[in-house]
């Protein structure tokens, strides 16, 4: 199939390119950017005029919920609803159910991926078996069943023994950590940030230094195994300043935050605001300032979704009986473009936060708009705008915690491997 | 607007009407409460004339009210207080305006709940005598009154006391007294 | 502070009894005033007036206690109603039924109102979101969140015996982190215009931020007490030497112990408060407790009385009111 893009302005930050070029896909590859290529006859025309073009966007982490919690959601609607925000790459974490420990889960995801025929997705493998810290993964062999790194999920590694120890063995298996900060016992059972908001409404509360200690703790391990090592979901300033020192330091460290953390506070929670449970909590305003001066400086290299879609009873209990997370990933490039029309991001470090540096991170060929590479593209509208509504929702996940805001930027097609698989009309 | 008549004038008169009463049925020693808050005001006045021995008796109805559904708690007024034990004594139960009968039947369900009087009379300042819901008729009387259902006849006090009668436009809720 | 709309509804009216937080100082001092009118009912022979004649009050218990839940029950018996006693052990919803589903069946019973303790704090507002519109809600303990009916009792109390707010310095004392009394308490004492909200303990178990509330903290009990006319004391549970949270309660008792000398340093008119059961020899010393100071004893009455007027506020709407404002 003979597609061209044209009229449209293309933006890959990490080509540095800006400009109205029109652009040329022939069988889900992209053969030019700019010139038409001889004797090239299209077979689908499509007219970007007045809209930006990128490369289909790769979110570093959104659970799909299969194997194991499709009553929550399924890779069907998930995609779709990622295709609707101009995702094609998803990198999903092994807290899948049964757990990303063994290489039948590994084959069962590229089965509906293949079935989806929406988006790649890339699994990561568990570093301990059933994620319980205590026994190494068989790391290589999920590696060479597809998975592209291992991570601890949201599970924590309390015997720091047994941290070090998968730390080396992954490195040793070429592998990146993908590890989540969190100390247990100082987290203690809490729902919600350690500080006024946890006091006022008596929730137990998760204080700076469960994500700090743990922090601490992983990357002077870091150092001694010299593992590469991709830190999710910050969401305290004081660990943006810790992985920039340990990054100036010389130290193999990314990081990367969750489009939540970039927009809401404990404030958010208001009355018991259960859209607003979520983990990692979000914190103050001082930390949400000082997440986002952590990707203007290159410190945080990807904003994810962190996408979390729950069935309704998952949210409908007092706060501390709720199931952590939101329904995120549909909203993923309004909500950055929402930050760049508040003018605390621009746009090339937003797109680049949503493209080529997650693609980097992951080690995947993705994320950039180059002769050659395939065909995975978003069209965006960034004029016009649209209202959070939490029913028409494309995501089986209806816990969204922006409900009713106004977010800018529609996109009006998603191609994957040359084919459209969003299109808004 | 307020009433001309002297109320200084009714409350003797029906003084005079509660002695005559008492002394004709052999009442001894009765005993007086008042109905809050107009209706304390008024039995005050006629504990003080008669020279009864016993204190007067003060009654909060809000409890007892039929229209608790619909209007929900009145802002509060003091409680009750009853200091004399009610069981077989005569009472004289005293209010300012009857109305519809409403108030003396939420009354009188109270003072029983308190125990079991030997009688009750019943002494009202003002009767709107053509307004009644249920079968109450008062004892004694100082005026009888006869308005409109839109006229609304209040005791103003403590003091002085002076009837107002004020025309309302219905706006379809309460009907008191 | 935004939701406490869900308290009231259109008119301004109380309509669910969750929280004293965000409540106006005429509504707290109004339930004060119907506290005073019932107070008298259990003084007659007849201990009932026929307010709530006819209503079908639930006491939904999902934590264990035998006093709150037993003076619910006589204020809502005092007002006339009819009383059903829920005990739900949190195991078994955790096992089946959901919390939804327990209230819908309730609900099909026709009761007009619940009276809900919950382990988890904002289950009470979680239960008020969830209830057929004409359905009041009144929080008896949600985790560590409130205890409005205990605060208003224990105001009732304060002003009894002192008159006036304006002019109180009050020490709060113990284990504020998990005290949902304290926490009510400090927001009603805020309301009410006290001079001063002190918090005596040591810092294992004060709150992050809690300066925030408008209390001040002191970690010396002498220091503390000094020039303070109500001190209440809170219970200390014994799940605190486990959490690590403090060593013993012998050692507790040395440097939070209300003892008779220690309350030598508040003025002398002091009230001593305790929203039970006590400790005797762990937060307070038996004399105290049962000396000339203390209205302990008081405080049990008098949550009757408050109990009956929050029912009855709450309940005495009419149906047009039934929206709320949040």
């Amino acid at each position: 199939m003979r597609i061209v893009i044209e009229n449209g302005r293309l933006l890959d930050p990490a080509k540095k390119l800006d400009g109205k070029q029109d652009l040329y896909i022939v069988d889900g590859k992209i053969v030019s950017l700019k010139m038409k290529p001889d004797g090239f006859e299209s077979d689908l025309q499509i007219d970007a005029k007045d809209k930006v073009v990128l490369p289909g966007l790769v979110d570093l982490c959104a659970r799909l919920r299969e194997p194991g919690y499709a009553h929550k959601a399924t890779f069907q609607s998930e995609c779709y609803a990622a295709n609707s925000s101009g995702i094609t790459s998803i990198c999903c974490p092994p807290d899948t159910k049964p757990v990303i420990d063994t290489t039948a889960v590994v084959d069962l995801i590229h089965q509906r991926t293949r079935d989806a025929n929406r988006a790649n997705v890339y699994p990561l493998a568990a570093l301990t078996l059933g994620l319980k810290g205590e026994h190494l993964a068989e790391m290589d062999t999920l590696r060479r069943a597809g998975c592209i790194g291992v991570s601890n999920g949201l599970a924590p590694i309390e015997n720091t023994e047994v941290l070090r120890r998968a730390f080396e063995y992954a490195h040793s298996c070429g592998l990146t950590v993908y590890f989540f900060a969190e100390d247990y016992s100082l987290k203690n059972n809490g729902v919600v940030h350690e500080g006024p908001v946890s006091t006022r409404l008596g929730l137990p509360g998760i204080p700076e230094t469960a994500e700090t200690v743990a922090l601490s703790r992983a990357l002077l391990l870091v150092e001694q195994t010299q593992v590469k090592a991709h830190f999710c979901r910050l969401s305290t300033a004081r660990s943006v300043s810790m992985i920039a020192a340990g990054q100036e330091q010389g130290l193999p460290v990314t990081a990367d935050v969750s489009i939540c953390n970039l927009h809401l506070t404990e404030m958010d929670i208001a009355d018991y605001n259960s859209d607003c449970h979520l983990q990692p909590p979000l914190r103050n305003e001082r930390d949400r300032k000082g997440l986002i001066e952590g990707i203007n400086k290159g410190v945080i290299a990807a904003v994810c979704s962190d996408h979390q879609p729950h069935d309704a009873d998952a949210k409908a209990a007092p706060f501390s009986q709720t199931e952590a997370g939101a329904s995120t990933i549909e909203h993923l490039l309004p909500l950055m473009l929402h930050l760049v029309n508040r003018k605390e991001i621009k746009l090339e470090q937003a797109i680049a936060a949503l493209t080529s540096q997650p693609a980097n991170i992951l080690g995947i060929n993705k994320g950039t708009l180059a002769a050659g590479s395939d065909a995975d593209i978003c069209i965006l509208d960034l004029d016009s705008s649209n209202n959070v509504d939490q029913a028409s929702l494309h995501s089986a996940g209806k816990n969204t915690p922006f409900k009713g805001w106004e977010l800018p930027g529609q996109v009006t097609h998603t191609l994957y491997n040359g084919n459209v698989v969003f299109n808004k009309n | 607007m307020s009433d001309e008549t002297d109320v200084k004038q009714l409350l003797s008169v029906m003084a005079t009407a509660i002695q005559s009463h008492t002394s004709s049925n052999n009442y001894a020693a009765p005993l007086m409460i008042g109905i809050k808050t107009g209706g304390a005001w008024v039995a005050n006045r006629l504990h003080q004339q008669l020279e009864y021995k016993d204190p007067l008796g003060e009654l909060n109805i809000a409890f007892y009210r039929d229209d608790f559904s619909t209007l929900g708690m009145h802002p509060a007024v003091s409680p009750s207080q009853l200091p004399v034990d009610i069981n077989d004594r005569h009472i004289i139960l005293v209010d300012d305006v009857l109305y519809t009968g409403r108030t003396i039947r939420a009354a009188m369900n109270e003072i029983f709940d308190y125990g079991r009087p030997a009688s009750i009379t019943l002494a009202v300042l003002i009767d709107r005598s053509n307004t009644r819901e249920l079968p109450i008729q008062p004892d004694i009387i100082g005026k009888t009154i006869a308005v409109n259902a839109e006229e609304h006849v209040k005791l103003l006090g403590p003091e002085p006391l002076t009837i107002s009668i004020d025309t309302v436009r219905s706006t379809g809720t309460q009907k008191t007294g | 502070m935004t939701g406490n709309k869900i308290q009231l509804d259109t008119n301004g009216n109380l309509k669910h009894f969750l929280t004293t937080e965000g409540l106006s100082q005429s509504l707290l001092r109004s339930i004060l005033d119907h506290a005073e009118s019932f107070a008298s009912v259990g003084e007659r022979a007849v201990k009932k007036v026929p307010l709530l004649r006819g209503k079908t009050i639930a006491n939904l218990f999902f934590e264990p206690s035998t006093r709150t839940r037993t003076t619910f029950e006589l204020a809502a018996k005092r007002l006339s109603a009819d009383i059903l006693n829920l005990n739900i052990s949190t195991s078994a919803t955790s096992k089946g039924e959901t919390l939804s589903d327990t209230l819908h069946t309730l609900e099909a019973m026709h009761c007009d109102m619940f009276v809900v303790r919950h382990a988890n704090s904002g289950a009470a507002h979680y239960i008020a979101t969830q209830v057929a519109p004409h359905i009041s809600v009144i929080n008896a303990g949600d985790g560590r969140h409130a205890h409005p009916t205990q605060a208003m009792l224990d105001m009732f109390t304060i002003r009894r015996h002192k008159k006036t707010f304006e002019n109180l310095r009050v020490a709060i004392v113990g284990d504020i982190l998990h005290s949902r009394v304290a926490r009510s308490e400090i927001h009603a004492l805020s309301t009410l215009g006290v001079l001063e909200t002190r918090i005596i303990a040591p810092q294992t178990l004060i709150p992050k931020d809690v300066e925030n509330l408008g209390v001040q903290v002191f970690h010396d009990m002498d220091e503390g007490l000094n020039g303070v006319d109500v001190v209440m004391m809170l219970r200390l549970q014994k799940e605190r030497m486990r959490g690590a949270l403090l060593p013993s309660e012998y050692e507790y008792f040395q440097r939070y112990g209300l003892t008779s000398k220690r309350l030598e340093k508040a003025k002398s008119d002091v009230i001593v408060m305790h929203p039970g059961p006590i400790n005797r020899g762990v937060e307070i010393a038996s004399d105290v407790a049962d000396g000339e100071r203390s209205v302990i004893l008081q405080q049990v009455s008098h949550g009757i009385a408050v109990r009956m007027a929050v029912m009855a506020m709450t309940m005495g709407r009419s149906p047009e009111d039934s929206g709320t404002l949040a």
